[in-house]
């Protein structure tokens, strides 16, 4: 299984001079297994993927995790959904009252975008999921619901040989326990436990994260402990604050690392990073 | 062992927060978290019992009618809203530790999560007049 980073920056695309190393564009990440293609997230990172191997057929999936804008603000600009040779699956949740092609046509639509969904030329499919598992070529995934505000899920994809769990906007310390030390009271739990590597929320400092209670997404710290009790191989922290410059999210991290001794692998996510599970 | 839905933790993190009695059950009326004011009421502390069957529980806090006759679990709010998915509201009797029977009124509601699905249910207690 391999994976490609596009973009794991928080909120808003952010570019400049002072985050060029771990990059500006928000949540997109690739997963490749004999021939088959995952998109997770469609955010300004999408721009960026390229298909470098060949697809096993047309057909190309993209799970959204929720629908807030840096999640897919890149989906307009993605060239195969304007290719009619191909398949486009798009599977996401939907809302209580509304359908996923209902939300996202709010985005999809005039005036925020010129192209209405049913215009674009690919051959396109909307999935609609919650708790779910699924199959997709050679991965069987799994969606659960996680704690940010709005219907959001994290996805749990299992490859041949290996796991990989995608959960990018998630506050599991959401109320005055903070993060609950038992499996079964922990959002997220079910998606990481065991995972050979976990792309996890960890936008803030655990000072940051005081006063940003409530906006749906995770200090490192809280990550962390996360990844500890569900006992993951590997840690890749992600959703970067738009307002922390390379040298900051160096700091951070280093200071992080010092207070902590985790068994596990850990490091920041970076624009560019590609990882071969085995 | 599986998580709970995170309605369910939701629900708990507000209870945590609450300054009235609150109790939360699965769908099968097993106690899964009651908070800290909720304790007084059942005379024990969740730290120490855990989750508890709708047998204890239900009668641990010795639950009566008008005429300080045992409610059947079955007439208790909660296991109605466990039963029908829907909200009820009650005032009984609960005998207090030391004897007395202190009046109390129960109103709960069934959490139905955003998949529709029935996940469990929360009572809240109000304390009313001593008798």
């Amino acid at each position: 299984m391999k994976i490609n980073l596009w973009g794991v920056r928080g909120s808003i695309p952010t570019t400049g001079p002072g985050n060029a190393y771990y990059g500006g564009n928000t949540s997109c990440t690739s997963v490749w297994e004999d021939g088959w293609l995952l998109v997770l997230d469609g955010g300004s990172g999408i721009q960026q993927l390229t298909i470098n191997n060949k697809l096993a057929s047309n057909r190309i999936d993209i799970l959204l995790t929720h629908l807030h804008l840096d999640h897919i603000q890149g989906l307009g600009f993605f060239r195969q959904l304007f290719d009619p040779s191909m398949e486009v699956h798009i599977w996401g949740p939907a809302g209580s009252s509304r359908t996923l092609h209902s939300r996202l046509s709010r985005y999809l639509s005039p005036p925020l975008f010129p192209v209405l969904i049913r215009d674009l030329p690919c051959k396109l499919t909307l999935h609609e999921i919650e708790n779910s598992t699924f199959n997709i070529g050679p991965f069987t995934i799994q969606s659960c619901f996680v704690i940010h505000p709005g219907p959001t899920v994290g996805f749990r994809i299992s490859g041949r040989h290996s796991v990989f769990t995608y959960i990018p906007d998630h506050e599991p310390a959401l109320g005055p326990a903070g993060i609950i030390e038992n499996s079964k009271w922990l959002s997220g739990f079910d998606l990481a436990e065991g995972a050979d590597l976990l792309l996890h929320d960890g936008q803030y400092t655990r000072e940051e994260y005081q006063s940003k209670k409530g906006w749906g997404h995770s200090s490192i710290d809280d990550a962390g402990l996360l990844a500890s009790i569900a006992g993951v191989k590997h840690l890749l922290l992600s959703h970067h604050d738009p307002s922390h410059s390379d040298i900051q999210l160096n700091e951070i991290f280093a200071a992080f690392i010092k207070r902590t001794s985790y068994p596990f692998k850990c490091e920041l996510a970076r624009e560019g990073m590609e990882i071969v599970l085995k | 062992m599986a998580a709970y839905e995170i309605e369910i933790i939701l629900n708990r993190q507000l209870a945590d927060c609450l300054s009235i009695p609150v109790f939360i059950t699965d769908t099968n009326g097993n106690l899964i978290f009651y908070n800290e004011p909720a304790e007084v009421i059942l005379g024990k502390r969740f730290e120490d019992t855990g989750e508890m069957p709708v047998e204890e529980w239900s009668t641990d806090f010795n639950p009566v009618d008008e005429e300080g006759i045992l409610l059947p679990p079955e007439e208790l709010p909660l296991v109605k809203t466990l039963k029908h998915a829907a909200p009820f509201h009650k005032t009984f009797g609960i005998v207090s530790l030391q004897g007395k029977i202190q009046k109390i009124s129960v109103t709960s509601f069934p959490i139905i999560g955003r998949a529709g699905k029935m996940l469990g249910a929360v009572a809240i207690f109000w304390k009313t007049t001593d008798e």
